[in-house]
């Protein structure tokens, strides 16, 4: 099945911006009769000879009046294929702001290209905002090639020419079309003149570009936008959820968390809109969700899954583009944020720098961002956000600002993720006890033969925890022995005195609000039972999770190549080959390859870290 | 049949709306929804109800009345609102010009299109509405190609459209100061055939005027009137039998029809689909008074 597909243009009417438009409208019969007829007698009064098609997409009287683009205008056709929506924006610097906007839902980018001047600044600029707004695809149309003698080698020098200039942005899918808007080559009929292209024209390409990979199905998001409670008869006990489903899938019968509480629960019913009763809700469907239990939910809460969570803070790093007149952005300003179903207040922490978006330098230390201008922030907002980095769900990870004085959007933002430098919290001893920390550290005790598979799955608990907003940290044995453990040796004694300092170390971090993951042989039960008593005597949680792998197995995988040389007698006090490895007799968690891969194990690990 | 993830465009523009109307409700006190009995207010009605289910509407509707509906349109209105539950708010024009607040223009039977202006912002003001939902559409008009979906009206409830908010995303900023209000039009990307798609997918009932019927008409610059209490035929002007139906329904002084044999929806949409003039072009004299006809009268207040 096809689907909508959002295009933005970006131009000016010297690209031949409008009149691309206008072609694909008129070719693809969506200009109506009485739609060309104003548009003619408008052009007649301006003195035209034939219908000028950018009058059609300009719609506002100055706009007219001045033969400029102001605004957004949006335009609807459709081919038997699909249905179209075009966001059209002016393509000067100093409407930025419109481009921004019509970017933020786009699916695909046309961008216009003068053969005649190849890729200037303008284009650069435009492919520059495409892809800081996340539009997956992106079309170079380079334009007027019946200027040019419809020349294959002035098309593949831009091609050349802008390719090496994408190759610095986070460019998903580039194409490249020539196309003459004027005369009509490959708008909507493929071109005669040029047989050297083989590609497919523009409209075509349009109706045929997958877009439904484009959306994000794995997170499971829903933003909490409305609760309906009827307190009528029929429906007395009902409490919905409403909302529209931000990322992934929800299904009846499937646990979720709620954000911020963290009260986990289970979906009893998804429901359509009018009372459809659906199997399973996906990303952007506007559904209403009934939970097993009467938790207090309220609008700006969050719906995810145990194992798949937003990221939870409240200092984030962002990409803002500013859009207003009157004020400019100011550090320790305090602004109104309204972030999925959520607001709240922010303020402006630091402009780290602004973005010359003809050259994409920064300017560092600048002051402050006026209109159309972009830069990198770090805020902090009064409430959590949960979101997810922008370039991972567009719904989760943007925002705007609100002026709170005249109630005016200033601003709109795109997380980059949890800031990277919070400031240092100096504290002396004793003021800060561990209830105080913003999150609760423990260690994860990792315990098995080499090669049983400890580190893969200590890497995957690790990335979940951090992307989760819980700091984590990989406590490695070989790792440590490279510094802290380099001059111990494998002896029982030596393996004795290293699992001492790991335990230390893993200690003090979790009691630090770390979740320490060790991930070390240790295999005498002696040695790990001693790093239990430490941790239990200043009350740290503590999990021994043993890594159950077959000595066959690890040995099978070797993938140091350590147990052919502990055959081979090179390596002596090697555990398992000519070294005892004791068996936990009562391990928190038991993990054998035979539950799944790292990422699985990783999740049984992380459920069960929930419920410490 | 492998489950893909992929909405129809029905499925996304309705996903859209509603999304809108949980938004509102949610964000801005006192919302209302104008609610004609044409055919967009009754497709955002239905929605409507689709957004809040089992609950009720949960804001009343207003209908600005010019005094010159069609009277099968003023039944349907009722009829509609009754079964809905919901309650309605009259705000007649004709009580403005009693007041002395508007002048008619051209006499009795003129055009009141305009007139409609004043009765909608003082119904806003009495009532006290934050924000009140329009049936608009940015194919409809070249103005309102370019407003937004929450469309941000100050205490003189004017539009100014080279002021108007950033919207991004689905990120609504419905912000005002007393006084102000919005204007909030969750049928922005519909197009005419995608209300009438809706229209057939979900069996919405209209008005039967919609639909093609006998009539005694006249011909005027180039549009098919109905003659009635409102339009009578003028010199030189020749009624004639013939069977039409309306594309538009507002005003009975200013709406025109079109001949046409579409008697159900699912003919209607083949129609519709086949179309080479637009609605507003075909049957709304009001818009063809200049180029920037919507725009001015948006500015002063219009819907």
């Amino acid at each position: 099945m096809s689907q909508l597909l959002r295009i933005a243009t970006a131009g000016s009417v010297d690209d031949g911006k409008s009149t691309l438009i206008g072609r694909l409208l008129f070719d693809g019969k969506a200009i109506f009769e009485d739609q060309l007829g104003a548009i003619e007698t408008a052009s007649a009064a301006r003195g035209f000879d034939g219908p000028d098609l950018a009058l059609f997409t300009d719609g506002l009287r100055a706009e007219r009046e001045q033969g400029i683009t102001i605004d957004v205008a949006y335009r609807y056709f459709a081919t038997p294929k699909r249905k179209f929506i075009i966001a059209d924006t002016p393509g000067h610097i100093q409407y930025t702001r419109n481009m921004v906007t019509g970017a933020s839902t786009a699916d695909v980018a046309l961008i216009l290209i003068d053969a005649r001047n190849g890729v200037l600044e303008q284009s650069r600029r435009h492919a520059f905002l495409a892809t800081l707004l996340g539009i997956p695809h992106l079309v170079l149309c380079v334009n007027k090639m019946d200027l040019v003698d419809y020349s294959q080698e002035r098309f593949n020098e831009i091609r050349t020419e802008f390719e090496a200039f994408a190759s610095k942005l986070e460019v998903r899918d580039l194409t490249f079309i020539p196309v003459s808007a004027l005369t009509g080559d490959n708008v909507v009929t493929p071109s005669a003149a040029m047989p050297w292209y083989e590609g497919p024209a523009l409209l075509g390409y349009l109706e045929e570009l997958h877009v439904a990979s484009d959306r994000n199905l794995i997170d499971a998001r829903m933003p909490v936008q409305y609760v309906i409670r009827p307190q009528q008869a029929d429906f007395h006990d009902f409490r919905g959820y409403a909302g529209t489903v931000a990322g992934g899938v929800f299904r009846p019968g499937d646990e979720v968390v709620v954000l911020p509480s963290g009260f986990s629960t289970m979906v009893t019913n998804v429901w359509g809109p009018g009372g459809t009763k659906l199997d399973e809700a996906f990303t952007g469907q506007a559904v209403t969700i009934e939970l097993a239990d009467n938790l207090d939910i309220s609008r700006g809460d969050m719906l995810c899954r145990p194992n798949n969570r937003p990221v939870s803070t409240q200092d984030v790093d962002a990409m803002i583009c500013w859009m207003d007149s009157d004020l400019t952005l100011a550090t320790d300003a305090t602004y109104t944020m309204l972030h999925t179903t959520r607001d709240t207040r922010v303020s402006v922490k630091e402009l780290e720098y602004r973005l010359d978006i003809n050259t994409l330098h920064r300017v560092e230390e600048a002051p402050s961002l006026g209109l159309n201008e972009i830069g990198r922030v770090r805020l902090r907002t009064q409430k959590p956000l949960h979101f997810d980095a922008y370039r991972r769900n567009r719904d989760t990870g943007s925002f705007v600002l609100i002026d709170e004085a005249t109630n005016n959007t200033v601003a709109a933002g795109m997380i980059l993720g949890p800031s990277q430098n919070e400031p240092n919290i100096v504290w002396h001893s004793g003021a800060v006890t561990r209830e105080h920390r913003r999150t609760r550290g423990m260690t994860l005790w990792l315990t098995g033969l080499s090669g049983s598979g400890k580190s893969s799955v200590a890497v995957e608990i690790e990335r979940r925890l951090v992307a989760a907003g819980q700091p984590a940290y990989i406590l490695d044995g070989d790792n440590l022995r490279h510094g802290l453990n380099s001059d111990l040796g494998f002896s029982p004694e030596d393996r004795q005195e290293n699992v001492r300092r790991v335990t230390q170390v893993a200690r003090l971090m979790a009691d630090a609000g770390v979740v320490a993951i060790v991930s070390l042989v240790s295999p005498y039960r002696a040695d790990r039972d001693a790093a239990r008593a430490a941790h239990d005597a200043d009350e740290i949680p503590f999990l021994e999770i043993f890594m159950d792998t077959p000595l066959e197995v690890a040995e099978a995988r070797d993938t140091k190549g350590l147990y052919a040389k502990a055959r081979a007698g090179e390596i002596k006090d090697f555990t398992g080959i000519n070294a005892p490895y004791e068996a936990p007799l009562r391990p928190d968690l038991l993990l054998r390859p035979s539950d799944g891969d790292a990422g699985t194990l990783a999740g049984i690990v992380i459920d069960r870290v929930e419920q410490t | 049949m492998t489950q893909t993830y992929v909405l129809t465009d029905l499925d996304k523009l309705e996903a859209e709306a509603v999304h809108i109307f949980r938004e509102v409700a949610a964000t801005i006190e006192r919302p209302a929804l104008l609610f004609s009995g044409g055919k967009d207010s009754v497709v955002m009605l239905h929605l409507a109800a689709k957004a809040f289910w089992p609950a009720p509407v949960p804001f009343p509707v207003m209908h600005i009345d010019t005094g010159q509906n069609f009277d099968e349109v003023i039944e349907f209105r009722d009829r509609t609102v009754e079964r809905f539950g919901l309650r309605l708010i009259v705000a007649s024009v004709q009580d403005d010009i009693d007041a002395g607040r508007v002048a008619e223009i051209g006499g009795p039977l003129g055009p009141r299109n305009k007139l409609q202006t004043v009765s909608l912002l003082r119904g806003i003001k009495e009532n006290q509405f934050g924000a009140v939902f329009g049936g608009a559409r940015r194919d409809e008009e070249k103005a309102r190609a370019k407003e937004r979906v929450f469309s941000f009206r100050d205490e003189f409830g004017q539009w100014d459209p080279k002021n108007q908010r950033p919207e991004l995303w689905s990120l609504y900023n419905g912000r005002h100061h007393k006084g102000e209000n919005m204007r909030v039009f969750p049928l922005s990307n519909w197009t005419e055939l995608d209300i009438w798609n809706y229209i057939l997918r979900e069996q919405i009932d209209l008005p039967d005027l919609y639909y093609a019927h006998q009539r005694t008409v006249v011909e005027r610059d180039n549009m098919l009137f109905v003659v009635n209490r409102f339009i009578e035929p003028g010199p030189g002007e020749q009624p004639f039998e013939a069977t039409v139906r309306f594309r538009t329904i507002g005003d009975a002084t200013c709406t025109g029809c079109v001949e046409s044999a579409a008697a159900t929806r699912e003919a209607v949409v083949a129609e519709v689909a086949a179309a080479r003039i637009t609605e507003r072009g075909a049957t709304r004299a009001d818009d063809a008074i200049s180029e920037a006809g919507m725009e001015d009268r948006k500015k002063e207040g219009y819907f």
